[in-house]
């Protein structure tokens, strides 16, 4: 264990790092944006009284030094800044948000593991089979669809035809969690069966490394049932190639989240990021570039850190 | 004799390819019974783990079948159903293998790989396992057993995960052991130790021991019985003693006597070729006595005081410690010991493949470390290395005759044409046909590719050669050919190689000089009959006390090695290694002084 926290303490003090490089970044990128950002965000018709008065609410009258000082003090607070449309503050903004983006990154990424972990696995045990090459072609054609027609093809059989579920939208203000979840049905579904490709292929190419290894061979040797040595003495070595993909996926689905979510209609994370950039309302456009920059960082970490929990050799 | 505990009948196997089933193993018949061991003996290629694996049943099953009969105490391993073949894998027969760095799954623990042997096959609770698999660890005398049960094997070195292994081959007590080259991957000392511990355990269980192994040395050690596989075919067999007095068959006597045997060069100042065996008769011919070296003016390489260091998180491994030697043209020194002691890195410090920590290296004159980019180039030229595997260190996308070019054209020696004249040469000098030229890497053996490798070596016509283990991977009389084609050119061109080698007899034949090295530093060095005759430090004496003999009447004559504890090459970084003082036994001989360590 101690070996874990070690690497753990390690690690989060690089993800601190590299959090202060991203919020950096992002600040040097809103202020050279070519024009002035109070005058870009007002429209052709403010006055230069407005102009000036955004400026001075946003501090861009202040001296760069000064601006990005406070600017990071903000972020040690956890302040995100003041959004100019929404009356909320940016942190406010993204936490009302979060939920449709949160659970439909979960239930994809489940679902598309549902499928991808016992496919793959079967699919490099009975390699060269009609299963396998199956496998191969499916994942090949699930692969190439866009997640966004495979989800408006689901919407047009299972909404729009049989009514099982909602066509779009997240629910009225006062529906039910598992009302409102219902609304991610179709999307997840979408998602998941799109990533699952990805994910099978690894696991299939992954257990196939390691099927021929020497160490299966001594499982054999032992007598161990062709189960034991497939889920336990091979699929525990195949995993680190897994994680990396399935981490990788996640990632994507929350950066794709601007996709999907102006597609399916979910007033999630992608959502807001759209509209704050239609509006120019750099605060928020600022703001959820960090935070989509942090939930990257954290995926990374536990990636790392399953690694370290899943082979003994891994050193961070 | 009673009933055999396995009787292999008639066994062919056979293996899918895109030309139909081809047969690998053809006919085979032996017994074993209790208490006996019989070796297999063979090249590459000559079906000797085919064979095991067939008995094993671990063959994959679409792509290999076998017919005939294999007989576990009178039961018929090939018609069992796969269930109760499951019991009698693990159960009645253990298996041990070549790599015991691959033979472990590195991610679970040693305990709990001891202990699934025992709950898969003695009905035991995981609890009771674990208890039994300190014992087994006890009894194949790894130290501290209690605490390395719960480590995982990237921690244990290669003999002890070979104790491993043994322990979980052996932990249900069954009637055959089944061991398939278990030491080659093992050093010599190591490998003297793994074979008196089968020997013992053989005898306390009155197992029936399957050997499989291409060393004559270890057979004539171990086997009271030997099957000599060629091709598939078993050749001869007979009791062990018998049939290395007396062999039957050309080809077992072509490969007794490719073997190199250490003590063949008593009386003998240099190097000398490796017999000629003609394999029609197995006729051997003594190889001729090369001519000294050229009265040595200025040494070709020169390192003094080099140190190589490594940090790790936990330490530092002095890799490399204050070692100082000389290398004069036309001459070999072998730099010999085992691995980890820091050879190969040494060699590879003068092709500047890494950077010493302290320390000078002087290659005709010119420091390496210090040398400029252009210096360098001309550095690179007089200075080529050859490597252990043939297989891994020749670009598979590359034809033979474009590998052996791209030196001569980076460098700029010939225009095209001449140059590819040279390679056509070079290719005929190493006694391959210039024609072979276009064709690629995986069309040739592992001998011609070493080849190819010296050929390329070649091209920028060197001054010297370090040669990391260049004969190591090779077949008995492959080997003898290809050192025959080192000392041959190195008669013709007077080249100088640093010859790094674990293999003692080979180094014998080859080498002027020898350097033995024990964990970083050089404890003796000097003059080759000084070495091998008057060995003056204890780790020398051990290294050539442990290299079996191939000689079944002086089995049992020797003293068992001595079981050393292995020792941590990892330091503390403060760890500052006391300056070695060397005395000079004869001229040129000189031995580190162990009171002053």
């Amino acid at each position: 264990m101690n070996r874990i926290v070690r690497a753990m303490l390690g690690r989060l003090a690089g993800m601190a790092l590299v959090l202060v490089i991203v919020a950096t970044v992002v600040f040097v990128i809103v202020r050279v944006t070519p024009g002035d950002p109070a005058a870009v965000m007002l429209g052709s018709d403010a006055t230069p009284q407005d102009i000036a008065d955004l400026r001075s609410r946003m501090g861009l009258d202040a001296p760069l030094i000064v601006q990005y000082g406070q600017f990071m003090l903000g972020l040690l607070r956890g302040d995100l800044g003041q959004s100019i449309f929404l009356g909320q503050s940016v942190g406010q903004a993204l936490l009302a948000r979060a939920e449709p983006t949160f659970f439909l990154t979960l239930f994809s990424i489940l679902i598309a593991c549902a499928i991808a972990l016992p496919v793959g696995v079967l699919s490099a045990v009975k390699r060269g089979t009609v299963f396998d090459q199956i496998v191969v072609t499916l994942t090949m054609i699930a692969s190439s669809v866009p997640s966004f027609w495979l989800g408006l093809m689901l919407i047009q059989v299972f909404a729009v035809s049989m009514g099982l579920f909602p066509a779009s939208g997240y629910g009225g203000p006062d529906s039910g969690f598992f009302e409102r979840l219902q609304h991610l049905v179709l999307p997840a579904v979408a998602l998941g069966v799109v990533n699952s490709a990805l994910i099978t292929r690894f696991t299939r190419a992954a257990m196939l490394d390691v099927l021929g290894d020497d160490y299966v061979r001594t499982a054999r040797a032992k007598g161990a049932t062709e189960r034991r040595v497939v889920l336990k003495h091979a699929l525990r070595n195949a995993l680190v190639p897994i994680i990396t993909v399935i981490g990788l996926s996640v990632a994507m689905l929350v950066a794709g989240a601007v996709v999907t979510e102006t597609v399916f209609g979910l007033p999630g994370i992608g959502n807001l990021v759209v509209s704050a950039v239609l509006r120019r309302d750099y605060p928020v456009i600022q703001g959820t570039l960090l935070v989509v920059a942090a939930i990257y960082v954290l995926i990374n970490f536990v990636v790392d850190m399953l690694y370290i929990l899943v082979d003994p050799r891994v050193r961070l | 004799m009673n009933e055999p505990i396995l009787s292999v009948q008639n066994l062919t196997t056979a293996f899918r390819t895109s030309e139909g089933w081809r047969e690998v193993v053809r006919d085979i018949s032996f017994d074993i019974h209790a208490g006996e061991t019989l070796a297999v003996v063979g090249e590459s290629g000559s079906g000797k783990s085919v064979t095991a694996l067939s008995a094993m049943r671990l063959l994959p099953k679409d792509k290999a079948r076998s017919t005939g009969r294999i007989l576990l105490e009178g039961r018929d391993l090939l018609t069992l159903p796969e269930h109760q073949m499951r019991a009698v894998r693990g159960g009645r027969i253990g298996m041990i293998f070549q790599e015991p760095m691959t033979s472990l799954n590195p991610v679970f623990t040693i305990g709990n790989q001891l202990a699934e042997a025992l709950v898969l096959h003695r009905d035991m609770s995981w609890k009771q396992a674990e208890a039994e698999a300190l014992r087994l660890m006890e009894r194949v005398r790894i130290p501290s057993a209690g605490t390395r049960l719960h480590e995982y094997p990237h921690k244990f070195s290669g003999g002890m995960r070979q104790r491993v292994m043994i322990a979980m081959a052996l932990a249900c007590k069954p009637r055959l052991l089944i061991a398939d080259e278990p030491t080659t991957a093992l050093d010599v000392t190591i490998q003297a130790e793994i074979l008196s511990l089968i020997a013992e355990l053989q005898r306390e269980e009155n197992m029936a021991v399957l050997f499989i192994t291409h060393d004559m040395g270890v057979v004539a050690e171990v086997a009271d019985r030997t099957v000599v596989m060629y091709r598939g075919d078993m050749i001869e067999t007979g009791d062990t003693p018998q049939l290395f007095a007396a062999p039957g068959q050309p080809y077992t006597r072509a490969l007794l006597a490719s073997i190199p045997r250490l003590g063949a060069m008593a009386g003998s100042v240099t190097p000398r070729r490796f017999p000629q065996v003609d394999a029609a008769t197995g006729v051997a011919t003594e190889g001729a006595q090369l001519p000294p070296p050229p009265s040595a003016t200025q040494p070709v390489v020169k390192v003094s005081n080099l140190s190589i260091r490594f940090d790790l998180p936990q330490g530092r491994v002095h890799a490399v410690e204050d070692v100082s030697f000389d290398l004069h043209p036309g001459e070999t020194l072998a730099l010999v010991g085992e691995s980890g002691c820091g050879k190969s890195t040494t060699g590879r410090a003068i092709m500047r493949l890494n950077t010493p920590s302290a320390g000078e290296i002087l290659v005709g004159g010119q420091n390496v470390a210090k040398a400029r980019p252009a210096e360098l180039r001309a550095l690179r030229r007089s200075a080529q290395m050859i490597f252990q595997d043939p297989f891994a260190s020749l670009n598979p996308r590359i034809s033979v005759g474009a590998a052996i070019l791209e030196p001569i054209l980076t460098h700029g020696l010939l225009p095209k044409p001449a140059a590819r004249e040279r390679v056509s040469q070079l290719l005929e000098q190493v006694g391959l046909s210039p024609d072979m030229a276009t064709r690629f890497p995986h069309e040739f053996s592992g001998g011609q590719r070493q080849r190819i490798s010296i050929a390329r070596a070649l091209a920028l016509d060197p001054q010297f050669i370090v040669a990391d283990e260049a004969v190591s991977a090779l077949d008995v009389s492959v080997k003898a050919q290809v050192s025959n084609l080192l000392m041959d050119l190195q008669a013709q061109r007077g080249l100088a190689y640093l010859f790094i080698s674990h293999d003692m007899s080979v180094v014998e034949r080859i080498s002027h000089r020898v350097a033995v090295m024990y964990f970083g530093e050089i404890v003796e060095i000097g003059p080759r009959a000084a070495i091998f005759g008057n060995a003056q430090h204890p780790y020398t004496r051990r290294l050539i006390a442990a290299v079996p003999v191939p000689d079944p009447a002086q089995r049992g004559t020797r003293p068992a090695p001595p079981a050393v504890e292995p020792r941590s090459p990892i330091r503390p970084l403060d760890y500052v290694p006391p300056k070695r003082r060397y005395r000079e036994i004869t001229p040129g001989h000189f031995v580190m002084d162990e009171a002053a360590a």
